[in-house]
């Protein structure tokens, strides 16, 4: 390949990026701008640095994630159509020694598997869910989420979503952190250098919080989909500033280690 | 001195790289790679400016980009 003689490291020369070595080595089948990119790469590199790449389970969920199996070189059961929790749940109960997540959307999380999510969160399971949100389902063609904002224009509301008629987002953070098993719930946004820092931090401890025994760990990240919101990719993190992050505001709702809570 | 390298086979050339990179020096190219995507680029001219502080192969979704840096340049942008 063309790249390797330039990716050879002089004497005095040195990787500024490193990338997981559990993130596989392949392209993926995401639209160009997508950040299921991002979310993959931050996970891999938690469980690297966590050292827990060959104890864990991953229970990858319906939609475009769907096939995070094929990206991250970890054990995985497939639990589509929002049983993910539930599936991961026997997982974790099974194998009480492995380290047991979902990687869900939010057409899987936050309706189809609400029920699901909701109970795992309140028996406190000891598992970790990361949760996409980019407000559309993306893999059946940008139909209306229970995220998708008001006014935003989709497949199965071509006028815009209205208030009246689809309700309200559902912020799906607040809803978790609210709930008695949960040892941390927290939202974080993948639209810029710093904000993905911040994720991956948020994503650490939403393993850590498992790893420790302490309860359920939930993960929110606001992400683009440049196809479905039919915009290019750059614009679509504009949107994700400008328009979601105002309504889904980022930050830590519930962190038991830290004492206190938004409940 | 610091230096890109951009998988031209892995770029879907969504160009978020361009939005991050704080000297600006990061481009579209008019290279096409097998999928048909655009890639971007750092023209040769401007790699000097490159400071190693690897914004643009965090923001990549598809990884599909390595940072280089010289081991003196190690604190200036280290993660």
């Amino acid at each position: 390949m063309q790249a390797d003689e330039r990716l050879a490291l002089a004497d005095d020369e040195q990787m500024a990026f490193e990338v997981p070595d559990v993130l596989v080595d392949r392209a993926t089948h995401y639209c160009p701008g997508c950040h299921h990119g991002i979310a993959h790469r931050l996970v891999a590199e938690v469980l690297e640095e966590m050292g827990v790449v060959d104890d864990t389970i991953c229970v990858a969920s319906i939609g475009c994630s769907v096939f995070i199996y094929n990206y991250l070189a970890v054990d995985s059961v497939e639990a589509p159509h929002g049983r993910a929790p539930a599936v991961a749940t026997g997982v974790k109960r099974g194998r009480t020694d492995k380290i047991v997540f979902t990687y869900q959307g939010d057409g899987d999380l936050a309706s189809i598997g609400l029920a699901e999510v909701m109970h795992a969160a309140n028996r406190g399971e000891r598992i970790t869910i990361v949760f996409v949100n980019n407000t559309v389902y993306g893999m059946t063609g940008g139909q209306m989420a229970p995220t998708t904002l008001i006014g935003q224009k989709t497949t199965t509301c071509p006028g815009g979503r209205c208030r009246d008629r689809e309700g309200m987002p559902i912020r799906m953070a607040e809803i978790i952190a609210g709930l008695g098993g949960v040892a941390y719930s927290a939202r974080a946004s993948l639209d810029s250098v710093k904000n993905i820092r911040a994720a991956k931090k948020a994503v650490r401890k939403a393993f850590d919080v498992q790893q420790q025994g302490l309860g359920f760990g939930f993960v929110e990240l606001l992400s683009g989909c440049p196809t479905n919101w039919r915009m290019d990719a750059v614009k679509a993190n504009t949107r994700i500033r400008e328009e979601m992050i105002p309504y889904f505001p980022l930050g830590v709702y519930k962190d038991v280690t830290e004492g206190e809570g938004v409940c | 001195m610091s230096r890109v390298v951009f998988l031209d086979e892995r770029c879907k050339g969504c160009l978020l790289c361009t939005t991050v990179c704080p000297k600006g020096i990061i481009v579209q190219s008019s290279r096409f790679n097998r999928q048909g995507y655009k890639v971007a680029e750092v023209p040769a001219d401007a790699m000097k400016d490159c400071t190693g502080c690897a914004s643009c192969a965090l923001i990549c979704p598809d990884v599909a980009i390595r940072v280089i840096k010289s081991r003196k340049a190690k604190k200036a942008g280290k993660e």
